[in-house]
């Protein structure tokens, strides 16, 4: 690698190799925003909201901080897409996981139900 | 190796991807080996975690026997006054705090101003040692009050090994991390990569990279947490 080259092109729109450069005051509002967001799933809890509106506001919080800190401290955003989706990708399709998993858990609830139930 | 200028525009978009990966060099163009073996890392500590919150989501969707309540459990009494989630609030806004520093130190240390990028690096150590102290703290209130692995005063049983198993998991990443942190402030400090000193763990030429692959452990460890505190302590 060389440096001098490379340090020498002042942040420019494109990425290169080395080097992420951005302007302090985007890392500074999106710590910000963090800090907010991490109070918003709080009130969540203080304020005892329940049900699926407990649930939404969890989920939405809960991808808002995560995009933040994937997105903008860990510079994904100024990442090529090759590698973008080599690394997203993946962790989304656990999802289907999370569904096989789901159904598992409700049938074995449901087997539970019926043999303590009747056993008892 | 060639310069950034004399390289032939690349295309974008899924062209991009496409061509990108068949090209028959290096996939990933402007990631550096270390960036993108540090990302696939993060990428299998993904699926680690995710097994251990699937698991969870499991044995609690599944158990007969009610779930404890987490804003109970995890309440802090002061000044006569209960505070759900108190202790995991303030551990939140910790790591999330010490998220901010290291990003700075990633910003100075491309600006090649080695005092601060340290000092950030220090600071971001010290909040990350902090949240450890406090999760020492709140196992040890919860051992104290009966919580075991295989049982507990609350409710369903297997909220103790979901409980232990996450966040022990979680905790040791972020006690690797400080330790992380503390190397890579000393190199910086010393001014290891300024003059290309070789490591004395991978005995290679460190460069002000490092910083920001650090970083990226850094902020993946916060990045859990995020998840952790949504689907174990508020859900």
């Amino acid at each position: 690698m060389q440096h001098g080259t490379v340090h020498a092109q002042t942040a420019a729109a494109t990425t290169h190799a080395e080097g992420q450069q951005h302007p302090l005051k985007l890392y500074l509002v999106i710590w910000g925003w963090l800090f907010v967001l991490s109070a918003c799933s709080y009130f969540v809890d203080f304020f005892h909201v329940q049900g699926y509106l407990r649930w939404s506001l969890i989920l939405i919080f809960m991808m808002l901080k995560a995009g933040l800190i994937v997105a903008i401290f860990m510079h994904m955003a100024w990442e090529r897409l090759a590698l973008v989706y080599a690394i997203i990708i993946p962790p989304v399709l656990v999802l289907v996981f999370v569904a096989i998993m789901a159904i598992e858990a409700n049938y074995t609830e449901l087997t539970r139900g019926f043999f303590f139930a009747s056993g008892s | 190796m060639t310069h950034a200028q004399d390289l032939p525009e690349r295309a974008d978009g899924w062209q991009g991807v496409a061509s990108d990966l068949a090209s028959d060099q290096r996939a990933f163009k402007t990631a550096s080996w270390g960036k993108a073996m540090m990302w696939i890392f993060l990428l299998s500590d993904t699926f680690i975690f995710s097994c251990f919150l699937l698991s969870y989501m499991t044995v609690r969707m599944s158990t007969v026997v009610p779930w404890p309540n987490p804003s109970e459990v995890f309440s802090l009494h002061v000044a006569g006054t209960t505070f759900p989630l108190l202790l995991i609030a303030i551990m939140t806004f910790v790591l999330i705090s010490s998220s901010g520093t290291m990003a700075l130190a990633v910003n100075y240390g491309y600006r090649r101003d080695r005092k601060t990028t340290a000092i950030l690096l220090l600071i971001t150590a010290a909040l990350g040692a902090t949240f450890v102290g406090m999760q020492a703290f709140e196992w040890t209130k919860l051992i104290m009050e009966g919580a075991r692995p295989w049982s507990n005063p609350w409710g369903a049983e297997q909220f103790g090994a979901a409980f232990f198993m996450i966040t022990g998991f979680h905790g040791t990443h972020v006690t690797f991390g400080v330790i992380f942190l503390l190397i890579v402030a000393w190199r910086v400090w010393f001014g290891h990569f300024d003059v290309g000193k070789r490591g004395f763990f991978t005995d290679r030429r460190g460069q002000y990279e490092t910083v920001e692959i650090v970083g990226l452990y850094w902020h993946f460890v916060d990045l859990v947490w995020v998840f952790i505190f949504a689907f174990f302590y508020l859900w």
